[in-house]
């Protein structure tokens, strides 16, 4: 460590998260500085921001360098996540909008907080020693909790911000923890120094032991992260408690970050104990399955009847991951694009039916949606059909590509638990067309969503059909990651 | 021509989107596209039987085009003898129930005809894949329409209905998907989902039998066979009448379709052995399911469970060849052709037979519905005397049903009746009952709707059919009566496939034990 020679060349390959940094500041200040009338201001400049970042991480496709005395990395892996991480988030904040909007909750802040987790969701993603991991780990969550926090005039929202806090206090302590014991037992913070000493012939079995000890903890503070049963309580209080667009915000771009911490960690990392941590993601992956389809058939609730069909999806993530094979990464990697697309229309929907002094939240506010906003049913039931693994929509493929690989890793039975749960959770979303579609409409329902966010939420819907019926070219880009 | 197919499978679906966005508010324009679409497909799929090659057993009309290359998952369509005939009654149908729709659809008319054509689409090419995701996919997504038919246009109880569907065939089809990957995993490089090389995949004894099962589960619902035909009475009862027709007349055959396309061919070894247990499975439907239609006081449930009891002699037909025949250890086959020929080809045409007759006594009682709102045959009586034109229609079909000789009804019942009686006496006895207790239910009912007193004074004032009926009707009539008569060119389109079929259920995977 005392022999690194700080070069200002390494900076261009933090360009983007520089960038992001700097914009995050000055679009604080300006808000601080503008009045009333300019308010959309913040809202253009983030978006703009999102877009350059974006285009800087494109810029860098291709290069690969380890920086910063090896706490940074940067590949095309975690590049092209960037991107997604970008292209998603300004999805998002497009039906963010609509929702701060008709609440009065429009505020600057909102969108600086927004910016600064996704820097740390840049962070995370390009973090290449333990510690980075961490930071970017908690500039990611602390903006998380205030974001929750934003509406403060709401108990709900307030205690879901508590909630996450304590409980993701607690993950990133057992996080800690376990990098402390990977750090005891290789003297080593930096992954690649890791995966060296963890390959290594000359291990003893004290060694091995401390290193599995210390694995167990990291796959607790991912399956915290990510909201796999059984770490996965606090899911649907903070997503029902969260403002809607927290909600969606939480579900969808998170998520890209939570899979590249899991990959930097176990894959890069820990490689050589893939046999062991592949158990694990197993019981995870069949818990979070089974739980997320079952108990999501008794909530009445839309955004928590989605947050239990997100720990579902988790699952299936996680059993990607768990085939150990680099096309069963490349299959979670294209289940984790498919799961926000869905998500992020399924929200979307959900923000649309928002207006002044009403907050849609539950399943029946969807009622009789079909015969008022034929199109935006549609919509919606494109994304239920998909999230239920239905085809051509892309959630069938995701689904079948993980299924697979799974079964070709040789757990046919897994597979086939699989299904059957994913038929269990087919009823359910049922019941959201069956409210859309066949429920006699009792009230009059218009999406009066403005323009922009009405085009979005067309082409994510559209989306899901065309990137169902031609997956190929994502597939292949999901598994060139690894 | 190559492309002909496919145009098959995507001009009803493009037309539907196109029918939904002339929007229900310009119905009227909405239901002409939607016939012309129809009736454009319908004669697109003549096309099919005039080039088709009789002579061949080979895949015709094929395209082949890479897909998901990752997974060598291929846009593989193609037909043969056995899918040719489905295709044909797809495209009959689908101007049948859009034209029965016509005016007696008031609620969302352009999405209801438009649910019709993207069905269509997407059922030509379930009869078409040539690949087994692409099988799956079309298989599946067929379940879509379906479901938003039952559930939108459908009866007093019609979410149950359409999610009790819509559930029971997802979960007998998702084991079907795993068995394909399974097959799929196994091979090793160059791994493929084609059905031609599924169907030379070598699998061992217990690989056949678990993926028999997933397919026979798969497939079972959706005949439906005894015990796993519960949902049919509710979707039959609750769906609209289109939605009864096609149910019946097209989504049933794909149950058979898939005996015939998957597990004979890819599992012929399991097939065999456990076939004796799919007979005795299509006689308790045959038997048992005749006696339930015989004491339903619903006019459609009737029809119902007359479906599945019809539905048992393709499981029957096609089951029963393993007693009748084996392979010789020459390769040459032991046993009477003739009769094996008749159990499938009969399998074949009791499906395209039972297509015409369930399609037509469901819109007979489509048309007693939309005129006094009830399938209660308690409501009506003397029928006759307000509707004559109608009843003659009525009792026409009510006698196919019943498996009257000269009507399509009786041709494939008969030929494997007959095909049966040289694998099992008792099979064959069992079989035959049917010819009883079907003229029972079905003439019992046509007794107490049609003839008799008029007990309800609504019926006396019921209208006669008015020409849009009697025109389906009348089509209908002339298909039952034709394929009665003379069903040889049906008979003809399929041989050389039925013969390459059997060749294949009768060449063992297994390795040869010296």
């Amino acid at each position: 460590m005392i022999d690194y020679q700080f070069n200002i060349a390494d900076l261009c390959f933090a360009l983007p998260e520089i960038f992001m940094l700097s914009a995050a500041v000055v679009i604080l200040l300006l808000d601080l500085y503008t009045s009333e009338r300019f308010q959309n201001l913040t809202y253009y400049l983030t978006q703009i921001t999102l877009f350059v970042t974006g285009y800087l991480a494109f810029t860098l496709i291709g290069e690969s360098q380890v920086i910063f005395d090896g706490t940074f990395v940067l590949d095309t892996m975690g590049s092209t996540l960037k991107i997604f991480t970008m292209g998603f988030a300004m999805v998002a904040l497009v039906y963010t909008r609509h929702y701060l909007k008709v609440h009065n909750l429009f505020k600057g802040e909102y969108f600086v907080l927004a910016l600064l987790s996704i820097l740390g969701m840049m962070v995370m993603i390009s973090a290449h020693s333990l510690l980075t991991i961490y930071l970017g780990l908690e500039i990611m969550s602390l903006s998380l909790y205030t974001l929750i926090a934003i509406a403060r005039d709401r108990a709900t929202a307030v205690e879901a911000a508590l909630k996450y806090f304590v409980l993701g206090a607690i993950a990133s302590g057992l996080l800690l923890y376990g990098m402390s014991m990977i750090y005891g037992i290789t003297g080593a913070l930096d992954i690649a120094q890791i995966a060296t000493f963890a390959t290594s012939a000359t291990l003893v079995s004290e060694q091995v032991l401390i290193l599995n000890f210390g694995l167990v903890f990291l796959v607790i503070g991912i399956a915290f992260k990510l909201g796999a049963v059984p770490f996965h309580m606090w899911v649907p209080d903070v997503y029902q408690g969260a403002p809607t667009s927290v909600t969606m915000f939480l579900s969808t771009v998170p998520k890209i970050a939570a899979a590249a911490m899991l990959i930097r960690l176990m894959i890069d990392g820990l490689g050589a104990m893939q046999a062991y941590w592949s158990d694990l993601f197993m019981v995870l992956a069949i818990l979070s399955i089974a739980l997320g389809s079952l108990v999501a058939l008794m909530q009445s609730n839309i955004k928590r009847l989605l947050a239990y069909s997100t720990i579902s999806h988790i699952g299936f993530i996680l059993l990607g991951f768990a085939t150990g094979v680099i096309e069963g990464y490349g299959a979670a990697a294209f289940y984790v694009l498919a799961y926000i697309l869905m998500s992020l229309a399924a929200f979307g929907s959900i923000i649309a039916l928002n207006k002044q002094g009403f907050e849609a939240e539950q399943v029946s506010d969807f009622r009789g949606l079909s015969k008022h906003s034929p199109w935006f049913a549609l919509i919606m039931l494109v994304v239920m059909l998909s999230m239920a693994g239905v085809p051509p929509f892309i959630g069938f493929f995701s689904k079948l590509f993980i299924l697979q690989q799974v079964v070709s890793a040789g757990y046919v039975y897994l597979a086939i638990i699989a299904v059957v749960f994913a038929v269990i959770s087919a009823y359910y979303y049922l019941q959201i067309i069956k409210t859309m579609y066949f429920d006699d409409a009792d009230k009059e329902i218009v999406v009066t969503a403005p323009l922009d966010m009405k085009v979005v939420l067309s082409i994510n819907g559209i989306l899901i059909l065309v990137i169902g019926l031609m997956p190929s070219y994502w597939m292949e880009l999901a598994i060139s990651l690894f | 021509m190559d492309s002909l197919l496919n145009i098959l499978i995507w001009l009803p679906v493009l037309g539907g989107g196109l029918v939904i966005a002339i929007g229900n508010k310009r119905s009227d324009i909405a239901k002409w596209v939607a016939v012309a679409i129809a009736v454009a497909v319908f004669v697109l799929s003549l096309g099919l039987w005039t080039g088709f090659d009789t002579s061949t057993s080979d895949m015709q009309f094929v395209l082949d085009l890479p897909w998901i290359e990752q997974f060598n998952i291929r846009y593989h369509i193609g037909i043969d003898g056995i899918s040719m005939p489905l295709i044909i009654l797809t495209t009959f149908s689908t101007i049948l129930v859009i034209v029965a729709g016509w005016e007696v659809i008031q609620n969302r008319p352009a999405d209801y005809m438009a649910a019709f054509l993207m069905m269509e689409g997407v059922i030509i090419g379930v009869f078409s894949s040539m690949d087994a995701i692409l099988f799956y996919v079309f298989w599946e997504a067929s379940l879509i329409p379906m479901l938003l038919i039952i559930g939108i246009w459908g009866g007093q109880n019609r979410v149950y209905a359409a999610v009790k569907f819509f559930l029971y065939t997802f979960l007998g089809s998702v084991f079907l998907l795993v068995s394909l990957i399974y097959m799929y995993t196994i091979q090793g490089d160059g791994a493929s989902f084609s059905l031609a090389v599924l169907n030379d995949l070598a699998l061992t004894l217990t690989e056949q039998s678990w993926i028999f099962w997933a397919f026979f589960l798969a497939f079972a619902v959706k005949v439906p066979m005894f015990p796993v035909h519960t949902w049919l009475p509710d979707a039959h009862v609750q769906a609209p009448t289109g939605g009864s027709v096609i149910l019946a007349a097209i989504m049933l055959k794909m149950g058979g379709y898939g005996f015939f396309r998957f597990s004979l061919p890819i599992t012929p070894d399991a097939s065999s052995e456990f076939a004796t247990v799919v007979i005795v499975l299509s006689l308790i439907a045959i038997v048992y399911i005749g006696f339930v239609a015989l004491v339903q006081k619903d006019m459609k449930k009737l029809i119902a469970y007359s479906s599945i009891s019809h539905m048992g002699f393709v499981t029957l037909g096609v089951f029963s060849l393993f007693s009748i025949v084996e392979m010789g250890t020459d390769g040459n086959i032991i046993g009477s052709l003739e009769g094996v020929y008749l159990g499938l080809e009969g399998a074949m045409i009791q499906m395209i037979s039972h297509g015409f007759i369930s399609a037509a006594m469901f819109l007979v009682v489509g048309v007693l519905y939309d005129r006094l709102h009830s399938r209660d045959i308690s409501t009506y009586g003397g029928v006759i005397n307000s509707m004559p034109k109608f009843t003659g229609f009525a009792v026409l079909f009510a006698m196919a049903n019943a498996g009257l000789p000269g009507t399509s009804g009786f041709v494939g019942e008969f030929m494997v009746i007959l095909s049966v009686l040289q694998a099992n006496f008792w099979y064959a006895f069992l079989a035959a009952t049917t010819l009883i207790i079907g003229a029972a239910y079905t003439l019992w009912m046509v007794k107490r709707v049609f003839w008799g007193p008029v007990t309800n004074s609504a019926v006396s004032t019921l209208s006669d059919i008015n020409n849009r009926e009697f025109f389906i009707l009348a089509i209908l009539a002339v298909a039952v009566i034709v394929m009665g008569v003379y069903p040889q060119p049906v008979v003809e389109v399929m041989h050389a496939s039925v013969v390459n079929l059997l060749e294949q259920a009768l060449t063992t995977k297994l390795p040869v034990t010296l």
